[in-house]
């Protein structure tokens, strides 16, 4: 059978205008300014450069911007650009350690150095809609108090310095200078080391992996955990550029750090000691960061000996369907002209019925038969 | 001359450099503008390499401490070039603004000729140092002014 194949230039070409216009709006009120986006959309800038796995948030907010504001979307147009840029280097690993916190609270110990710092948080708000944000005239310019000192230059992370009892398992670096996965340049491949997996829920789609975080602790999972500490500031990011030499600065990144604690039973040749799970995010990604901790452990159970009986602790399941630029490709796909494959799906239903009606006559004809 | 050769014949260290040039990296676009502007004079200069846009894998550690992984890249723009005296200036500034790759460059060149160090220390790399210190310790303090100061509810031990 003959089925058209190509049209459809002109209707494609219209549909781009009509975008066009829809994203403009009403003409008659202001055009976004993509600075604006970057000042007053930050936290969707922040997740569209996690999961875009770009750090730069004009570049994220002109995605937004483009993408109408649906962040799925935008995280496509980012990672589209980033495969026309050449790669200068591979920073250092960012000592989150020495980060300038702005935020950082633990909900296991109370007592920290440098005390529980709230910082910009929706925590602790009413979740009431502030009509006076819709109001004519808007907020003016809001400012935060000050407080006398400020934070300590450098806060240490929570688990290292009040676990002095060792019940917390402790993280090393063990293989210094072996080489690390990476996943724009590597497919997924499994058994998967735990670089590959925590790159992949760095970039994975936070309600995915937000999704699989909340199973673990509902029965699916086994977790019972604690949030050592959550942590958010700014960190240095050091390269080592060829024609140097040495290393050196070229800027400072915010990110979200989350570590989890989580119990662990123990075995014939470990005792019981808390584990723990990590999540981190480009700029303030908290729900994120925690989510990726929770499922970066339910992963860790072929390591630490536990049985994996729920999704979350498939890594082949999560890893292979975190990505939402890769979901949304397969997914979405199927609205695309599939006219000849359903043409041929016809043809076969057609068959089975015409099979099926034979097939019921002739019983038919075999019970009057016997009857 | 390789960028290790200048800095032998300006007789600054490494430790010197690598702090100007992050304190470069950080200044924004107007600041460098503004103090380009200032000099009494601009030196000529050709691009070794013109401004370019790329990325850095930034990598971190599991757990803060462990083994490192790739948690995603940003994008950064290079520049390198030369003096008409030699001297060779590399400029790596986070985000995509060629200009200010270049700048840093230009200040990095200037910062390794001796005629100039001294000056373009003081005059460009202490204030946009200390304007960087000053806007650190804003957030700084803004955070602080969240501390929760926490008090049991004993009678006559609460904060007045």
């Amino acid at each position: 059978m003959y089925v058209a194949v190509k049209g459809g230039e002109r209707a494609i070409l219209n549909s781009h205008k009509l975008v066009a216009e829809e994203r403009r709006g009403d003409p008659a009120l202001a055009e976004l300014d993509v600075r604006q986006i970057v000042e007053q959309f930050r936290l969707a800038v922040d997740r569209v450069m996690t999961e875009g796995s770009v750090y730069d948030p004009e570049l994220a907010a002109l995605a937004l911007k483009q993408a109408q504001g649906d962040a799925v979307e935008a995280i496509f147009l980012l990672r589209a650009y980033r495969t026309t840029l050449p790669r200068f280097a591979v920073s250092r690993p960012i000592e989150t350690r020495r980060m300038a916190v702005r935020r950082r609270v633990s909900a296991a110990y109370k007592d920290v150095p440098g005390g529980q710092v709230l910082g910009p948080t929706y925590d602790y708000t009413h979740r009431l809609l502030d009509f006076a944000l819709a109001a004519e005239g808007g907020v003016g310019a809001p400012e935060a108090d000050l407080a006398e000192e400020t934070l300590p230059d450098a806060m240490p992370p929570v688990l290292d310095i009040l676990d002095g009892e060792n019940l917390i398992e402790r993280e090393f670096a063990d293989r210094e200078g072996e080489s690390v996965f990476d996943l724009t340049r590597e497919s997924l491949s499994f058994p998967a080391g735990r670089d590959q997996r925590l790159q992949n829920l760095a970039r994975g789609d936070e309600g995915f992996v937000l999704g699989l975080a909340y199973s673990t602790t509902r029965g699916y999972g086994g977790s019972h955990p604690f949030v050592g500490e959550v942590r958010l500031g700014e960190t240095a990011v050091e390269i080592t550029p060829e024609e140097l030499g040495f290393s050196i600065e070229i800027g400072d990144i915010t990110v979200t750090e989350c570590q989890m604690i989580n119990q662990f039973k123990g075995t014939a040749e470990k005792p019981a000691q808390f584990t723990r799970g990590y999540g981190l995010s480009f700029g303030h990604g908290e729900r994120k960061a925690m989510s990726m901790a929770l499922v970066d452990r339910a992963m860790r159970c072929r390591e630490l000996g536990e049985d994996a009986l729920y999704p979350a602790q498939d890594e082949e399941f999560v890893l292979s369907h975190s990505d939402n630029i890769e979901a949304v490709g397969f997914v979405t796909h199927f609205k695309l002209p599939h006219y000849v494959d359903f043409q041929a799906e016809l043809e076969l239903v057609r068959r089975l019925r015409a099979e099926h009606a034979t097939r019921v006559g002739r019983d038919g004809e075999l019970r009057e038969a016997a009857e | 001359m390789t960028a290790q050769a200048a800095i032998k014949d300006g007789d600054a260290g490494i430790a010197d450099r690598r702090r100007w040039m992050g304190v470069l990296a950080r200044a924004g676009r107007e600041e460098l503008e503004e103090a380009w502007t200032a000099l009494p004079s601009k030196p000529a200069h050709r691009f070794m390499r013109a401004p370019e846009i790329g990325l850095v894998m930034v990598q971190a550690r599991a757990g803060g401490s462990g083994n490192p992984f790739n948690l995603g890249e940003m994008t950064v723009t290079r520049c390198a070039l030369r003096l008409d005296s030699g001297v060779v200036g590399f400029g790596y500034v986070q985000g995509r603004d060629k200009r200010r790759a270049e700048l840093a460059a230009a200040f990095d060149a200037l910062l390794q000729t001796p005629e100039t160090r001294d000056e373009v220390l003081r005059g460009v790399v202490e204030k946009l140092a200390a304007a960087q210190a000053e806007r650190r310790a804003l957030r700084s303090r803004k955070a602080a002014s969240t501390k929760v100061e926490f008090f049991t509810m004993v009678r006559g031990d609460n904060p007045r």
